[in-house]
């Protein structure tokens, strides 16, 4: 899910209708002021943050005047609360409130439907309040083809013998609510609480939406970065993450860091897993074994080569990592070679020189461990590569073991610069990268194996050197794999000519940012 | 339910031509699935692995006969479209196959289903095998894999991870312990067929007399099967493993999912409910085949 900040949703809610307090955000303390000043009376001064309990938290402050705006606000910008930086407040009419109640939206798994959730009783506690007093709360499973209709809120308000003008008037608020989030691709949304002022109005106090992760695509309006479901604002390497992701749909790939700024030798090793249900055993193996996880990664769905070696590449660039550690469900059904080359490319290209244990049993998982062992054998680094038949605490032991008795100074790295792609004289574009050929030292490769490395058959030869068979605008759309076979084939069998160069937007400057 | 498949299963498979499902409509075909059609827009005339391709799902259940079951891999963005095609078209049982499938579709996927009388399983799944017999999705990769690590018996294996479910079948298999059937459920939250509802089938299926169910932290899955346990309605044997005891638990962001769910959805609660209704609940991911092989010889 991705989450709204409240001045986003109650954005939502006021053009889809259903009323908020007048009010604006500010990122600093005289914008505050002058806010309070247009408002005329007394605001609230609220941090925008993804948290509940936030007032709680003391960041909810009240002011009388703008002066007192301008020092709450002064106040509040900056501030962590519950790991959130504080960058702006919403400043907003304070409500005269007679009443507060509580509106919802979650989906039912089990009756694979949406459920509108009302309460007569609302604002802070609404979850103690609704154990306690269980006749104060009503739901209503919504028919998502016919959507919320009046009947049912009517009706929904009955049961809390809520009657007169004010039924009617909050019906018109509860379907003006379900149409928002349906129109938003709401994933799960509340207004806590939903306040009836002393003057009959009626207005959304506090609203926390949560966006559809899967569906954020369809709504570029509403500006989401990330559309990750973090607690907290997301790292630069959760950031470059997610835009590997958003760029390359060939399965599935999600990072989220798990510690920052550890020391080296401090017992963290990065993950690498292949599935929910693989990585959260894979996981508790690592622990067993005394190690700290760095990072969760899952490249799963059979992804292509190139996501698997982005990945592998943002891992390892978590410097201070004791070793590598990549471990599935170990029976996949995916071709296992492609995950083998992407973490090949990437452990070549950084030149690993930390231990790496890789439990990649599946489908073809002989050529996968046998692509792991043959082209890593060259590195400092030991790689350690099984299949089905070993068990991840197996591999998270031969981990520990390697980690307790590797010489960290004497493995220096050794990775190769990145070749600049304009220094080959034949290049095409894959769907997420470059492919790149030197024709002028193909002339003394005898055997040309990226050809035969080449199982989508899209490369040919024309007089002794190998090129594009194909038109290049299909192999820009997907044709070439970018299975990473040919430059493996090239590296280790021909003369060095041929490389893929897959660009990961953001990395370098996410390093050196250090954030 | 229509997820019972077997030998006689005529299928279709939307989205043919792609990377993902060219390679399965070969794992189908070979692995003796009786693949009908494909179907992929534009690409009528075509073939796949000699399997003849039309334009939309009707002109594929005119030409070739009634069809039992589609197999989707299509891209997630287009996949409610294509399953209310199918739905359309006749077709009872739906396996979608890709993730990221927005969760708004799949309740008017839901939706439509409940109108049409057909099932479906996913999205976000690998798919399902009746080892010896058929294959829908992904599950097993290609045939020759899928006939060494999946053998016929009498184990139905449900599971929510993909991985686990072909690793639980897999270690089965090792032991000398067959599967009458393998469903990955799908691995997002709101699923066309969920735990109980492939459990139930398995308890009016003749060949299934036992059930290994993987489950995880979140939805209420688990703790309906428990519920099924205690009102007699599933009678077989369940032996369950819930992964995910190690994971923290999440900020409760929404109050509103915390009411309507009250404790359910976390490990312990799931563990607990299970044990309750005498649910063979092991903590060992290993120690499942040992369990279910005790289960077995008591019936």
């Amino acid at each position: 899910m991705a989450r709204l900040y409240e001045y986003q949703s109650k954005e939502l809610l006021a053009k889809g209708g259903l009323p908020v307090p007048r009010g604006r955000t500010a990122a600093d303390p005289q914008q505050a002021a002058e806010i309070a000043a247009e408002l005329v009376g007394p605001v609230v001064v609220k941090a925008q943050a993804w948290i509940t309990g936030r007032a709680q938290a003391g960041g909810v402050r009240f002011a009388d005047t703008p002066d007192q705006a301008r020092i709450e606000a002064e106040a509040l910008l900056g501030l962590s609360i519950k790991g959130f930086k504080i960058r702006e407040v919403l400043v907003e009419e304070r409500l005269d409130i007679e009443q507060e109640l509580f509106l919802g939206l979650v989906m039912d798994d089990a009756a694979k439907a949406p459920i509108i959730v009302f309460s007569s009783l609302g604002g802070s506690g609404i979850e103690e309040i609704a154990r306690e007093h269980p006749d104060k709360v009503v739901r209503e499973t919504v028919d998502v083809l016919w959507g919320f209709q009046g009947h049912q809120a009517r009706d929904l308000l009955r049961r809390l013998d809520i009657r007169g003008k004010l039924q009617a008037d909050l019906a018109k608020a509860l379907v003006a609510f379900y149409n928002i989030c349906r129109k938003n691709e709401a994933r799960s949304a509340e207004i806590n609480p939903l306040v009836i002022t002393r003057q009959g109005r009626i207005l959304a106090a506090d609203c926390h939406m949560a966006v559809d992760d899967y569906a954020v695509f369809r709504h570029p309006e509403l500006g989401i970065e990330i559309a990750r479901e973090f607690d907290r604002p997301a790292t630069d390497r959760e950031k470059v993450s997610y835009q590997v992701e958003a760029k390359d749909h060939r399965g599935t790939f999600y990072f989220l860091e798990m510690a920052r700024d550890f020391a080296p030798r401090s017992g963290y090793v990065g993950f690498h897993g292949a599935g929910g249900g693989g990585s959260m055993m894979s996981m508790d193996a690592l622990h067993q074994v005394g190690f700290k996880i760095a990072n969760f990664c899952d490249t799963s769905g059979n992804p292509s080569a190139a996501k698997v070696y982005r990945a592998a590449r943002i891992i390892l660039s978590q410097n201070n990592i004791d070793g590598y550690f990549a471990s599935g469900s170990g029976v996949a059904s995916q071709e296992q070679f492609h995950s083998a080359r992407g973490l090949v490319k990437a452990f070549r290209e950084v030149g690993l020189h930390l231990p790496a244990v890789v439990r990649i049993g599946g489908n073809f998982e002989e050529e996968a461990i046998e692509i792991l062992e043959r082209y890593t054998a060259d590195l400092p680094a030991k790689v350690e590569a099984y299949g089905r038949d070993t068990s991840a605490l197996y591999c998270a032991r031969r981990l520990r073991e390697l980690v307790d008795h590797w010489d960290y100074e004497a493995a220096k790295p050794a990775g190769r610069p990145a070749p600049d792609p304009d220094s080959y004289n034949y290049h095409f574009q894959t769907m997420t990268g470059r492919l790149c050929i030197d024709h002028d030292r193909c002339a003394a490769c005898n055997t040309k194996p990226c050809i035969k490395a080449c199982t989508a058959e899209i490369l040919k030869l024309d007089e002794d050197r190998p090129v594009l068979a194909i038109d290049p605008e299909q192999a820009a759309k997907g044709r070439c794999t970018e299975c990473l076979a040919c430059e493996l084939a090239c590296e280790f069998e021909g003369n060095k000519a041929l490389y893929i160069h897959l660009p990961i937007e953001g990395l370098d400057e996410a390093l050196s940012s250090g954030s | 339910m229509s997820v019972l498949i077997d030998k006689n299963t005529r299928v279709l498979i939307q989205g043919i031509t792609g990377r993902e499902g060219q390679a399965r409509a070969q794992l189908m075909k070979d692995y003796g699935t009786q693949v009908a059609a494909g179907v992929t827009p534009g690409r009528f005339g075509e073939s796949v692995h000699g399997i003849p391709v039309y334009d939309s799902v009707a002109e594929a259940v005119d030409k070739e006969g009634p069809i039992d079951a589609s197999v989707i891999f299509i891209p997630a963005a287009m996949c409610k479209a294509a399953a209310i095609e199918a739905m359309d078209a006749g077709i009872k049982l739906l396996v979608i196959v890709p993730d990221r499938v927005p969760v708004w579709d799949v309740l008017e996927i839901a939706k439509k289903a409940e109108e049409k009388g057909a099932d479906f399983v996913g999205p976000n799944t690998l798919g399902m095998i009746t080892p010896g017999e058929a294959v829908l999705g992904m599950i097993g990769g290609r045939a020759q894999a899928a006939r060494e690590w999946f053998k016929p018996g009498e184990v139905g294996v449900t599971s929510r991870s993909g991985g686990i479910t072909s690793a639980i079948s897999y270690y089965l298999s090792q032991a000398g312990i067959g599967q009458s059937r393998i469903i990955h459920v799908g691995g997002d939250s709101v699923v066309g067929t969920p735990h109980p509802d492939v459990i139930k089938a398995y308890e009016e299926d003749e060949r299934t007399r036992a059930v290994v169910m993987f489950g995880e932290i979140g939805t209420t899955q688990e703790e309906r099967v428990a519920d099924l346990i205690e009102q007699g309605r599933i009678t077989k044997p369940v032996v369950a493993y819930i992964g995910g005891a190690a994971a923290k638990s999440g900020t409760r962001f929404s109050h509103a999912g915390a009411i309507v769910e009250g404790g359910r959805g976390s490990y312990e609660d799931k563990v607990k409910r299970l044990k309750e209704v005498g649910a063979h609940v092991v903590t060992d991911f290993n120690d499942i085949p040992k369990k279910t092989r005790e289960v077995l010889n008591r019936l």
